[in-house]
């Protein structure tokens, strides 16, 4: 094309970030891997606003006085706080940011199978975002986030309805990115990949999108009911012509109790992938880990009942719900058995994310056994609605979910920007949370069983030792958070370029440049081997 | 002038993959929208089990006639609209286009007749909320079952709303000569969203028009 | 060629319609508590009718009829364990309505 006399310039490779520039090409985007970042932003933005609530929240209990905040305040922020974490942090986290980006890839795709219904559910995640948004800074919303009737709908006088039509809009976002990647795992599979050749990533995904295509719409459809009786001072949960408020609670459970399952089954498929690649040996029992993310689904749409113990529920039917969350721990212990049974005797690589994974895995178990406390009726009673079930939810959802994130993030992070993070920072800040965590939710436990309440902003004397403990834990967690943002960004700049494969991991992920093209693989791979294949394998990153 | 039949998408390895997308893809969001209509009959459910009598008085205030007649318009449309997937498929362009047209009538009919029970309950005063006149021990749980009456109906009417402008689009399309027997992918998937709408209808008219019918 | 499926079509509109007069005349009978089986049975038998025949259920493949009746399975565990509640509360005297 040009003549000889003329110098040939080396071009930089052509990737998904610099094959097109501008903001058209970022906010017209198709590519899902451009998706995946355009969620990874708002998401980190959604967690450091559930997180300023939450500093907050710690601040007032510093002193047994309700003397930060007034009660009506307080009310607000711990809603506020619960909203923001569960509907825009942690339910679309892990599928919408790190599945969006790597789903494709793992299966040897160039996309996923509906690209513009893709980038629809990020603008529907925005939209709702702006409702609650304009709820928050109008006033802000004092239901708490499980917005149980007749309260919600007809004594607070706060901002409900825009909070509930941000999280009726936000609930399709999710509802279409697990239609998404159950076509696209049905449909989109390179040649050879069949089902037990998938890593157990995609597994979990699949069982992801399963909850939130059957559950979410049952939210939506409360949400409404719950819209139109405000609206109306006259519905289906108003005792005054013979509606019952436990009606409410059974249809919001019905949705939010397999929410927690939409959160944490990405973060168990996240581990699977940092336990084998940094113990250099194949999964114990792929099938059985494989089966458990199915089982755990589908289980978990049985047990919501167990949020209405005290409800007024009947006892028979609380009987029966016991039993069935009883059960539902079952493919989650498995789980922990394998992970651990593949760790024993594996070639430990001690990076960034096994401390996460190595967290993970401690934490969560910590967190999902205290759930059977919770599951038997007489310690329910007890413990019900004081900090023994706050420090149960945030042991898995923190010390589970946020540090599967952080891991996933840290792990593909090479694959995603081309840049190796700094490693001791990595570590060290893995470290810190850990700590922090542990300092912030264990008093919790103790004080829930000594009886102090959630959703007060004050509380008797004799707990103050346990909740400074818990704000000081509290402190160094934003710490820890805050380091990752900071040399992440950094990295983007300065970090160290990576390889396709820094891990010498399995996965065709890995087998195509960091970052990857556009259409991610030059030639559509086809799967011949089982998945992870590592005993011999060395890890190439020094 | 004619366009040709639409390229395969640039993620999908063929046509067949992007039609085999596209089915799944339409069965699952509708079973989305069997759950999303399912909290309703959930709550019917569980009130029409508590409170039978006051059900049974409140379902007699529904016109059965016009129930069964928007039924069978519904049902109607649901032949029409196979009918025009038919002529998709085999490049029978007037038949797909008279099937559409049709369809869009019908689904309209529907709404007419909706708008006339609704406006007969405005003027009945049973619209809970904003004109429910009703009295008597019972009115309070008559009040629930108009409640769930106008939700069920209201959300279904909304589908067919969609429906309608779907299908105009679709018709639009397919008069540009969009669609051949190798593509017509939005025909298809258009018509299981419009058959779901008519089974929920299906559903709806015993559970809200023919409550004990029998007895005075 | 296959034989044309617009008389199918057809045949089956007849027996929506044929069952829609059917269930609006059966429920002018006093059947004590079978009214609610039989109007729920003949809606389902309608539905199928639908799922088969338009929706082309019976041509598709197995995952389609997962997916179908996956989600009608799903709205019945809402039902049936809601259900569960309300149909026993009353049965213990122990505070409660």
């Amino acid at each position: 094309m040009t003549t000889a006399a003329a110098v040939v310039v080396e071009q930089p490779p052509l990737h998904y970030l610099n094959e097109s520039y501008g903001v058209r090409s970022w906010l017209l985007t198709t590519d899902h891997k451009r998706v995946g970042l355009l969620y990874l932003l708002s998401l980190t933005g959604a967690f450091f606003v559930g997180g300023f609530f939450a500093v907050m929240l710690r601040l007032e209990l510093l002193t047994p006085a309700g003397d930060l905040l007034q009660a009506e305040t307080y009310n607000k922020f711990f809603t506020m706080h619960g909203v923001i974490m569960v509907f825009f942090f942690l339910i679309p986290s892990i599928p919408a940011a790190l599945g969006n980006f790597i789903l494709p890839l793992m299966i040897g795709a160039r996309d996923v199978a509906f690209p513009r219904l893709n980038l629809a559910s990020w603008y529907i995640y925005v939209l709702g975002a702006a409702f609650t948004t304009y709820a928050v800074v109008s006033g802000g919303v004092d239901t708490g986030w499980t917005f149980y009737t007749p309260y919600s709908t007809m004594s607070s006088t706060t901002q409900v309805m825009p909070t509930a039509i941000g999280i009726f809009i936000v609930g399709f976002s999710s509802i279409l990115t697990g239609l998404n990647f159950i076509v696209t795992i049905h449909r989109m599979r390179a040649p050879g990949l069949t089902w037990f050749r998938l890593p157990l990533f995609v597994w979990s995904l699949y069982a992801t999108s399963l909850i939130q295509i059957l559950a979410t719409p049952v939210l939506a459809i409360t949400v409404m009911l719950l819209g139109a009786e405000r609206l109306l001072h006259v519905g289906i949960f108003d005792p005054a012509i013979g509606g019952d408020p436990v009606l409410f609670q059974h249809l919001f459970w019905f949705y939010s109790h397999p929410a927690v399952y939409i959160m944490i089954l990405p973060g168990m498929g996240v581990i699977s992938e940092l336990v084998t690649c940094f113990s250099r040996k194949t999964i114990f029992g792929y099938s059985y880990v494989a089966f458990s993310s199915i089982a755990i689904a589908v289980f978990g749409f049985l047990v919501w009942g167990h949020h209405l113990f005290v409800a007024g529920q009947s006892v028979y039917a609380a009987m029966v719900f016991s039993f069935l969350s009883y059960l539902v721990a079952i493919p989650s212990a498995v789980k922990v058995f394998n992970w651990t049974a593949t760790l024993h005797k594996g070639t430990i690589e001690f990076r960034t994310p096994l401390f996460y994974a190595l967290g993970f895995i401690g934490l969560f178990t910590i967190g999902g056994l205290t759930g059977l406390f919770l599951a038997a009726l007489g310690m329910d009673v007890h413990v019900t609605d004081t900090y023994f079930v706050i420090a149960h939810f945030h042991y898995i959802m923190v010390g589970g979910m946020v540090m599967a994130y952080l891991g996933g993030v840290h792990y593909w992070w090479p694959k995603i920007s081309g840049r190796m993070y700094p490693e001791n920072l990595g570590r060290i800040a893995a470290f810190i949370i850990f700590l922090g965590f542990n300092l912030t939710f264990f008093p919790q436990f103790i004080l829930g069983y000594l009886g102090m309440p959630r959703r007060y902003h004050s509380y008797p004397e004799e707990f103050q030792v346990l909740n400074v403990m818990s704000t000081a834990g509290a402190s160094i967690l934003g710490i820890g958070y805050l380091l990752p943002m900071i040399y992440l960004l950094w990295s983007l700049r300065y970090g160290e370029p990576a390889s396709d494969n820094p891990w010498n991991a399995t996965g065709l992920e890995w087998q195509t440049p960091s970052p990857p093209p556009r259409d991610n693989f030059e030639h559509t791979p086809v799967v011949t081997t089982a998945p992870y294949d590592y005993p011999g394998r060395e890890v190439v990153v020094d | 002038m004619t366009e040709h039949a639409a390229a395969v998408a640039h993620q999908f390895d063929d046509a067949e993959q992007q039609r085999g997308a596209a089915e799944l893809g339409m069965w699952i969001f509708l079973a989305t929208e069997v759950m999303f209509f399912g909290g309703m009959f959930t709550a019917f459910t569980a009130y029409r089990w508590l409170y039978p009598e006051a059900f049974t008085h409140a379902s007699r205030h529904l016109d059965a006639l016009l129930g069964g007649i928007n039924t069978v318009v519904l049902i109607g449309s649901s032949l029409t609209m196979v009918l025009a997937v038919h002529g998709a498929r085999h490049g029978h362009r007037r038949m797909l286009l008279v099937c559409l047209a049709l369809t869009l009538l019908l689904g309209s009919v529907f709404l007419g007749v909706k708008a006339i029970e609704w406006s007969s309950k405005w003027e009945h005063g049973l619209v809970p909320g904003l004109h429910f006149t009703l009295t008597g021990a019972d009115a309070g749980r008559q009040e629930l079952f108009f409640f769930l009456y106008f939700a069920m109906t209201g959300v279904h009417a909304l589908h067919l709303v969609i429906g309608i402008c779907v299908v105009g689009v679709i018709f639009a399309l397919a008069w540009r000569g969009h669609y051949s027997p190798e593509y017509h992918n939005p025909v298809e998937v258009t018509g299981l969203y419009w058959h779901f709408i008519d089974i929920v209808w299906i559903f709806l008219l015993p559970m809200l028009y023919l409550i004990g019918r029998h007895g005075a | 060629m296959a034989r044309s499926a617009v008389p199918l079509y057809v045949a089956v509109f007849v027996a929506l319609i044929v069952l829609t007069g059917v269930t609006v005349a059966v429920s002018y009978v006093d059947l004590g508590p079978a009214s609610v089986v039989v109007a729920l049975a003949i809606a389902c038998v309608k539905a199928v009718l639908v799922l088969l025949f338009f929706m082309h259920l019976r041509e598709s493949p197995g995952l389609t009829w997962v997916v179908a009746l996956g989600g009608f399975f799903w709205l019945g565990i809402l039902i049936a364990l809601t259900m569960s509640d309300v149909l026993t509360r009353g049965w213990l005297p122990v505070g409660g309505p």
